[in-house]
């Protein structure tokens, strides 16, 4: 059984296309979708299992490359932080699959359409159950092409092809680094086993890196590395990173997801919010081992992740268009989850991760909704007044934004769980997560504290405002779509249900499981908890953050046992984590909430005062910090002409001009000279003189030649 | 130790030589055939010629494939020596015309055999000119590609290597595309242009490697493959003879920067032509790397290792760039070949286990791929008659199946995992990596830069408007085109899930290799 949950799908992406072709569109869409039902049900009775249960274990299917020590097979690794991930995978992919059918039901080419969603959908779950780097590698790009042809699937636009290739490649400079990542893991340890490398990590094994005559415990180990010594651990911790940038956007190879919302809006839903972007979460999840043990690449994740957390929220403040606020939400999120996992809080990650997937996914598929109703407008300044139109996507939207926005009773706590929306509950705990960090000495935990609440005043005020725009005030439709909004199909309004109860209540269901009490059973060793105290840790500073460290994940454990146990918030502060920082969360989340109805519920919601079209604040956000702009300039156009430069004058000028075009010029002319006689194919002759071996085969082709 | 075990029967001569059969055949029909008093065939007569000599050719190639096959079946992949050795005697004085196999030889010699009916395939009907000359050029041409493969000899070697030259000029020269260039003063042809600049380029190299195996031979008294391979010249010697056999071998592959032939002959020669120069020519480098330049230059082959890395990373780089800058289909694709190759001779230089059979298997897939994409440039010049990538666009819209496989054939080029592509290029990439991560981390900008130039081509081509109006009635691929490119999807495909077969084949030969590299270098004291 365990194989069919990641093949189902492919099955529907190999069928979808001859389906559609003998029986309909429509058939297509019933086979893919009733698949992925098939394995999503699949998926929960292996988290159910695995997770719950668990019995966490690897299926080999069969060797894929086997070259000396490196090796990898097809396999499936269950254990929980791939079932986790399953679970959100397949349940999305699902629900995104059924909201395709009526959505795409004005643009045509579903068959296509629905073959590369499961195509998508398992290439992803290639990828989360990899037991080696080599078959994550295989899902990461296999996503990356489900995202530039989903992106580009209507490859009419020239911005949709833009969009996809940019996608792409900018995943491509992430990728650079992940396979430069697993080259240095082979290098080091000699496999690309998870379960070898991991294991060698943990217990401090001693490796010897090839070539070497000896070797070094791997915590200590330093390699060379482009010249230079370094922590071995630091420098793979730090090229994986860099693969996971660019997957899940992080700052610097962020550009490419606004861009990508290009596509289909389910395709957004699923793709680019709910999974894909979150496969560097994971990535950096699944190596928690490494990252713990290479301080300074796990303050690298915190600081990236904190900054991005930041730099979206800015961006998404002012953008227009429905699905570029949900985009750079989605970027910001992520950012949360990233610094979460750098501070070493990677069930909070994991957890935000699992929520994110149900409200963001809502917010999406609420938003084409909206899209759809609004006859393709996508611009927000152009709506207003749509919950009179669509008065049960205003509710689904409204849930969304309160799980996203983080709505909640901090300190209240029933059945040993905070009481509030899922975005709540694990948004607060990356917040935390971050200042206990910090407490504890751990590399940029406040810097990541202080990033997180700002993001997260930012977060509630775009939030409202697309609200506010959208759906409040008066209507700035045109009279016909007023009139006539189009008819959004059931097929489209009942998979936002289950995601909207998401993102209510996943918070606070899976509490317990995923950083609560029950966390270590949960999680089984998937992700790693620092326990070994390592004083020979690459450097100074390092060793001094990890004693408090660890102290600080004991205390936060024991605490959290202790409150969700007797519900009483005066323990609090055994949690390490003052009350003001408690309550710090929800009141960002009022600050931006406020501001926002201040700017857009008084007054013309157009004429936003300070943040007005013309303003400064405005251009510099709306040009997302002019990244587009900088990178065309200092990368693209660079390129392009140093290619073309290298064409004219480097083969062109330099080698053939001096080389080949010399000679050859001599040749031509003489030779031109000596056989006047017979007609044209000089060339034959030259050959024959020079070489004269072979001419009972040219003298045939030469008799033929004069004929001419 | 290496070892030889001879064949029962001389499946590689029939293998070899079967190709010469046909050609002889088709010129037998082309002497009898009438001709008028200008020694011109009646038009008539003409066409039955070249429709026959389609049909020989195309039983031909598939009859050598099969016989291909049955060799490959008495072959064991286990044992790394040579395999179905024959030996005959033949110039005397160490001299003898010797065939044989090993691990690193066999796919080569069947993927010869399996692009070659692909390529009569794929002549059909876009050849009009002189068909039954042109079978004859191409069945020669296959009997000496798989003779430069099948050699045990070095004399045996230098002739079907120096002698494949031929048949090549003569398909670019004769049967190259139209348009005229301006050079030296003299308005020419441009495929004879191309086939001048090929032909210059690959003397150069040839004629060096004729005086090093005169060398060769004068010091070890026999051109036995084998034994060469076990003869130890000294340092100083092992210097010279591997930079005459690296100016060789470095023109055919091609390297950074005696490249500059191959973008012009894939674009003067015709769709076959291209194919293959791609699949088949351009992996006879790098074999000779394999066969002579590691194994019998070990020394040198370290000394000069720095270099190989730094051309390699070169034409990784510069290619690529250029690539980008590209407005002809053929051009991008054969620039792209160079890219690739780049990754070949990096591989192979690394000395490592993983470098070397990425370095082969890179060959191999590369002879699928780049073979599929000149195919497909072939499907939409047959129609419209042009490579300009400027001329196409939004071909989807007529041309669905041709898109799907143009862009399985991208994807590949671009080194996608799960097709045969990423296989060769991650090992290549992992043995560098292995010797200097400075080689692994520039080879790998190969990586971002493939995307780019391979999607951007794809794009101008396929995606859009269909707004050209010479384009509106073109119509989508026939079974003459599709089963080829099917066919060689699918291996590629295959080969990328499952790379297996190719490298248990060439894993013991490999491991063979590296362990008398290994000892001449301790021998030898480095």
């Amino acid at each position: 059984m365990d194989p069919f949950v990641v093949l189902l799908p492919l099955f529907g992406a190999m069928l979808a296309m001859p389906v559609g072709r003998l029986f309909g569109a429509r058939a297509a869409e019933l086979v893919t979708t009733g698949l992925l039902l098939v394995a999503a049900v699949l998926a929960w009775i292996l988290f159910f299992d695995v997770a719950l249960g668990g019995n966490a274990r690897t299926r080999e299917l069969f060797t894929w490359i086997s070259s000396g020590g490196f090796e990898a097979n097809w396999s499936v690794r269950l254990d929980t932080l791939s079932a986790v991930m399953l679970v959100v995978i397949n349940s999305v992919s699902f629900l995104v699959h059924m909201y395709s059918m009526g959505y795409m039901k004005d643009y045509g080419e579903q068959s296509r359409f629905f073959a590369y969603l499961s195509l998508f959908t398992f290439a992803m779950l290639t990828l989360v159950t990899a037991d080696n780097f080599l078959q994550l590698f295989f899902g990461w790009e296999g996503v990356g092409l489900a995202s530039y042809l989903l992106i580009g699937f209507w490859f009419k636009k020239k911005s949709a092809n833009d969009a996809a290739i940019k996608a792409f490649v900018v995943n491509r400079v992430g990728d650079f680094g992940f396979a430069l990542g697993i080259m240095c893991i082979f290098y080091v340890f000699g496999t690309i086993q998870f379960d070898e490398v991991f294991a060698a990590v943990a217990s401090d094994a001693t490796v010897v890196p090839y070539g070497q005559i000896a070797g070094d415990h791997i915590q200590s180990l330093t390699i060379t590395f482009l010249g230079n010594d370094w922590h071995a651990l630091t420098v793979i911790g730090v090229l994986l990173f860099i693969g996971a940038m660019g997957k899940s956007a992080q700052f610097f190879l962020h550009t490419w997801l606004p861009d990508a919302m290009e596509g289909p809006t389910p395709v957004s839903a699923l793709i680019h919010a709910a999974t894909m972007v979150t496969a560097g979460v994971f990535l950096v999840c699944r190596c928690s081992v490494i990252f713990e043990y290479a301080p300074n690449a796990a303050a690298m994740v915190t600081v990236v992740g904190a900054i991005t957390a930041f730099f979206a929220a800015t961006v998404g403040l002012l953008q227009d268009d429905i699905k570029k606020v949900v985009a750079y939400s989605t970027c910001s999120q992520l950012g949360y989850m990233f610094f979460a996992a750098g501070v070493g809080a990677y069930g909070a990650a994991m957890f935000h991760l699992f929520t994110h997937a149900f409200f963001k996914a809502l917010l999406f598929l609420g938003s084409g909704a909206v899209i759809i109703g609004m006859h393709h407008e996508q611009n927000i300044k152009k709506m207003g007044g749509v919950k009179d139109l669509m008065p049960f996507t205003h509710i689904l939207m409204i849930i969304g934004t309160i799980a996203i926005t983080g709505v909640g009773i901090p300190g209240l706590y029933l059945f040993g769980a905070p009481f509030g929306t899922a975005g709540f509950v694990s948004k607060d705990m990356v917040i935390e997560g971050a200042f206990a960090a910090g407490e504890a000495g751990r590399a940029f935990g406040y810097f990541a504290f202080v990033m997180g609440l700002l993001a997260a005043a930012m977060t509630a005020f775009y939030s409202w405002r697309l609200i506010f725009l959208t759906f409040w005030g008066p209507s700035r439709a045109p009279e016909e779509v007023r009139k006539h909004p189009h008819e959004v199909p059931n097929t489209m309004m009942w998979p936002l249900v289950p995601l909207a109860i998401g993102a209510l209540v996943a918070g606070m269901a899976f509490y317990p499981n995923f950083v609560g009490k029950k966390s270590d059973d949960f999680w089984n060793g998937a992700l790693y908890v620092n326990e070994v105290h390592h004083e020979e840790a690459s450097d100074g500073h390092a060793a001094a953050g990890d004693d408090h460290y660890e102290e600080a994940n004991d205390n936060h454990g024991a605490a959290t046992d202790e409150h969700t146990a007797e519900g009483d918030h005066a323990e609090k502060g055994g949690h390490h984590v003052p009350t003001w920082v408690l309550w710090s969360p929800f009141l960002a989340m009022l600050i931006g909430t406020i501001s926002a109805a201040a700017f857009y519920l008084r007054g013309d919601p157009l004429r936003p005062g300070l943040l007005r079209e013309g303003g400064m604040i405005y251009a510099f956000l709306k040009n997302k910090w002019y990244f587009d702009e900088i990178y065309d300039f200092l990368l693209v156009r660079p390129a392009l002409l140093f290619g073309r430069f290298l064409w004219k004058e480097g083969d062109g000028k330099t080698i053939d001009g001096v080389g080949p075009d010399g000679i050859a010029a001599l040749v031509a002319s003489s030779a031109r000279k000596i056989v006047k006689v017979q007609s044209g194919y000089v060339y034959h002759y030259a050959f024959a003189m020079l070489v004269g071996i072979a001419i009972f085969v040219t003298m045939i082709l030469i008799r033929a030649g004069g004929g001419q | 130790m290496i070892t030889e075990s001879f064949a029962q029967q001389p499946w590689l001569s029939f293998t070899v030589f079967a190709p010469l059969l046909g050609a002889i055949l088709i010129a037998v029909a082309r002497v009898m055939a009438r001709t008028d008093d200008d020694g011109v065939i009646a038009k008539k007569d003409q066409e039955q010629l070249a429709s026959n000599a389609r049909r020989v050719a195309m039983i031909t190639t598939i009859g050598v494939l099969v016989v291909s096959l049955v060799a490959y079946s008495q072959f064991d992949p286990s044992i790394a020596g040579f395999q179905l050795v024959e030996q005959a005697a033949w110039l005397g004085g160490g001299i003898s015309y010797k065939m044989g196999v090993d691990g690193i030889s066999i796919l080569f010699v069947l993927l010869t055999t399996f692009i070659m009916p692909i390529c009569i395939l794929a002549s059909w009907n876009s050849i009009k000119d002189r068909v039954a000359d042109y079978m004859i050029a191409f069945l020669v041409l296959e009997t000496l590609m798989l003779g430069v493969f099948c050699a045990l000899d070095l004399f045996v070697f230098y002739i079907f290597f120096e002698a494949s030259l031929i048949p090549m000029f003569l398909i670019i020269g004769v049967w190259g595309s139209k348009g005229t260039k301006e050079f030296a003063g003299y308005t020419m042809p441009s495929r004879v242009y191309a086939a001048v600049k090929f032909f210059l380029f690959t003397l150069v190299g040839s004629l060096l490697l004729l005086v090093a195996m005169a060398w060769m031979y004068s010091k070890a008294g026999t051109t036995d493959i084998p034994t060469l391979q076990q003869f130890e010249f000294s340092h100083g010697a092992q210097r010279w003879l591997w930079i005459a056999f690296f100016a060789s071998f470095a023109v055919k592959m091609p390297m950074w920067p005696v490249h500059t032939w191959l973008p012009d002959a894939h674009v003067q020669a015709p769709t076959a032509g291209s194919v293959v120069l791609a699949a088949i020519l351009l992996k006879m480098g790098g074999y000779g790397f394999l066969r002579f330049s590691l194994p019998m230059f070990p020394l040198a082959s370290l000394d000069f290792a720095p270099l190989v890395y730094a051309l390699s990373i070169v034409a990784i780089i510069y290619t690529s760039l250029v690539a980008l800058a590209q407005e002809d289909m053929k051009k991008l694709i054969a620039y792209s070949s160079v890219a690739h190759m780049g990754f070949v001779t990096m591989g192979i230089f690394t000395g490592t286990k993983q470098g070397i059979e990425g370095g082969l298997f890179q060959m191999l897939s590369h002879g699928f791929i780049s073979g599929a994409l000149f195919l497909c440039v072939g499907v939409v010049y047959d129609r419209m008659h042009t490579r300009e990538i400027a001329a196409y666009g939004g071909l989807v819209h007529r041309m669905p199946i041709y898109a799907f496989l143009f862009l399985f054939f991208t994807l590949g080029n671009v080194g996608l995992p799960g097709t045969s592509g990423f296989v060769g290029e991650i090992l290549a990439m992992t043995g560098a990596f292995k010797v200097n991560s400075w080689i692994a981390f520039f080879a790998a900008f190969g990586v971002i830069l493939s995307a780019a130039y391979a999607l951007r081509l794809y794009r101008q081509v396929i995606y859009g408007e269909l707004v050209k109006e010479a384009l509106f009635e073109i119509p989508d691929v026939n079974w003459r085109e599709w089963a080829p490119l099917g066919l060689l999807m699918a291996f590629a495909l295959f080969l990328g899930f499952y790379p297996g077969p190719a490298l248990d084949v060439f894993s013991p030969a490999v491991d063979l290799l590296i362990e008398n590299y290994d000892a001449a270098l301790s021998a030898g004291g480095q």
